[in-house]
């Protein structure tokens, strides 16, 4: 029998039989995340179930993210839904100013390594970068983790993506996950799992596995796993291998309104850009804004006729953020700063561009209306694309400016 | 299962099917079925008719995981969507509503075709007007199971929790 990918070893461990890409098993998970997006619903469905009593609370959290803060009183009365539930069965409440969930459930631990942690939402597949199966699931799962514990799911085949070399100056993970995405399609990796492997991964900073672990649901994947305390058997299957050189890399920019719409910088250099907005499950961590920060300073500022808004990922990365200074610079370079949180990332709260304004973001998608006007168009690149751009006034390649 | 094609592109994303700006305002099916693809085509809601099938390309219901982009279509009288492929939570949040997700070559089904969705022997799509037969990928039997139920609700109400280990083979 061949061996196992990441994947199958920890499904195998939380089914507890030997489970093999296309089984569907039932497991119970270690974690689970609901936000103000996709909670309200679920408790709808528990409530229709017939729930009384929450399976297993203290592996449950709830996050007040989307609508950070509430920007109206349906939205405030979902969240007073959800702290009453919350504290009628003993469930974590990540409040209002305290972040994106995803953010949360790494920083707090809850996302361990070799664990099946899942969410209910599809950035959820961001915790694959500490090694455990992540991934996105309905409002309806949710309730069926609330009631019993448990998830059914179709175990992934997985495609290898394997990295060599180093980073060179002004690309960063960004870039490799828009590389990955042209390369593979936003379905390319549709019911599969993404492995990433090579000596390169294993270098890879955190903060930059968190990048592609989020960004893989972008391609389809069911999630985006890194090796750690789980490594894969040496034999395992893979439906596909690719391969990726980070030193030939270049800075990148999704275009309007595909996430697999990449082109390299120099093609698109000069689009006017009315808005920037640094933060998100993406790219809202302390080392995207001392990046974006470092251009910006290096480049003289925010270019006239651009808004600027900053909105950091947690209340731990706006604390780090205000230690040491970054925060004084980004009020100082004129930056809007919002509440952490999701903000303006799919439109719900935040500011929300005018139309026909051009938006370069450092989120994970640019769907048309996504920023909450259909009459908007976004770019999606790295933070210190996405500062290049501020200082100009247009995409322009961050490499050009030091440092 | 027999019903008119109402056909859709590639890559049609959980916000084209309905807006997240509708789904702020209520989560009600029967309320939201009134704005279904609103953005690609406004006056499709008014135009649904019972059994009206949805077709589409590939990676259908691809982007946000939001549920509603299930409910909404199931609120509207709609029981299948066949599409060469689905996004991952979509496929699943369909099976927990007991939508059924056929997934099979559509591109050469038009505009109000007449479908049939055949389960015997095996899975698969009848073009009325084509006379094609086009198959379609199995599933395994605890989705069955769940869309049979009529979803995850009924499935719980019935047995609690995820029953018989025999349903988890494929
Ligand atoms: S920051 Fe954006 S992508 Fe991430 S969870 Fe919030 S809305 Fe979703």
């Amino acid at each position: 029998m061949p061996g196992q990918t990441i994947s199958e070893k920890i499904l195998s461990a939380k089914s507890g039989r030997h489970a093999r890409a296309g089984d569907v098993v039932v497991c119970r998970v270690d974690g689970a995340l609901g936000t103000d997006g996709s909670t309200p619903m679920a408790l709808d469905y528990f409530e229709a179930m017939g729930g009384s009593g929450v399976h297993d609370p203290g592996r449950v959290a709830f996050a007040l993210d989307h609508y950070a803060p509430a920007p109206s009183r349906h939205t405030a009365q979902l969240h007073q839904r959800m702290r009453t539930f919350a504290a009628r069965h003993g469930i974590l409440v990540w409040e209002v100013g305290e972040g994106i969930g995803h953010q949360l459930m790494v920083e707090s631990g809850r996302a361990m390594p070799g664990g099946l942690v899942v969410g209910a939402d599809s950035h959820s597949v961001t915790y694959g970068a500490v090694n455990c199966f992540a991934t996105g699931i309905g409002s309806s799962d949710l309730a069926a983790i609330l009631m019993c514990g448990k998830i059914w799911l179709k175990v992934p085949p997985s495609i290898r993506v394997t990295l060599s070399g180093a980073l060179p100056r002004g690309v960063f993970a960004k870039d490799i996950a828009l590389a990955l995405a042209a390369e593979l399609g936003a379905d390319g990796a549709a019911y599969q799992a993404i492995e990433f492997a090579g000596p390169a991964a294993a270098r890879l900073p955190f903060d930059d596995r968190l990048v592609l672990s989020n960004l893989a649901v972008e391609m389809g994947a069911k999630n985006g796993i890194f090796p750690g305390l789980i490594e894969a058997d040496a034999d395992a299957r893979y439906a596909r291998e690719v391969f990726i050189a980070l030193h030939e890399l270049v800075p990148r920019v999704a275009l309007p309104h595909q996430v697999d719409r990449v082109v390299e910088i120099g093609r698109a250099l000069g689009t006017p850009v009315q808005m920037v907005y640094l933060g998100t499950c993406t790219g809202g961590r302390a080392s995207d804004f001392h990046q974006a920060r470092d251009i910006l300073k290096a480049g003289g500022g925010v270019a006239r006729g651009v808004q600027l808004v900053v909105t950091p990922a947690s209340r731990a990365v706006l604390e780090t953020l205000a230690r040491d200074g970054t925060l004084a610079d980004f009020i100082a370079l004129g930056a809007v700063i919002g509440a952490p949180g999701c903000g303006s990332c799919c439109g719900t709260c935040g500011a929300i561009p005018g139309d026909g304004v051009n938006v370069i973001s450092t989120a994970n998608r640019n769907f048309q209306g996504r920023m909450g006007n259909s009459a908007a168009s976004i770019y999606l690149a790295s933070p210190v694309t996405c500062a290049a751009a501020a200082v100009r006034g247009a995409i322009a390649d961050p490499r050009e400016i030091a440092p | 299962m027999t019903g008119r094609a109402r056909v859709f592109g590639d890559d049609i994303n959980t916000d084209y099917i309905i807006t997240s700006r509708r789904k702020r305002e209520s989560l009600d099916p029967q309320v939201l079925r009134h704005y279904l693809f609103e953005e690609i085509n406004p006056c499709f809601a008014a135009s649904i008719a019972p059994g009206d099938l949805i077709v589409a390309g590939r990676n259908f219901g691809c982007g946000s995981a939001m549920e509603v982009a299930v409910t909404a279509v199931v609120g509207a009288g709609i029981r299948a969507v066949v599409a060469r492929s689905f996004a991952r939570t979509y496929y699943r949040n369909a099976v927990n509503n007991g939508l059924l997700p056929v997934v099979c070559d559509s591109s050469g089904i038009r505009e109000g075709d007449p479908l049939t969705v055949l389960r015997a022997p095996s899975l698969a799509v009848h073009n009325e007007r084509s006379g094609e037969i086009l198959a379609a990928d199995s599933l395994p039997a605890i989705m069955w199971a769940i869309i049979d139920a009529g979803g995850l609700v009924p499935y719980f109400q019935k047995h609690g929790d995820f029953v018989d280990a025999r349903e988890t083979k494929e």
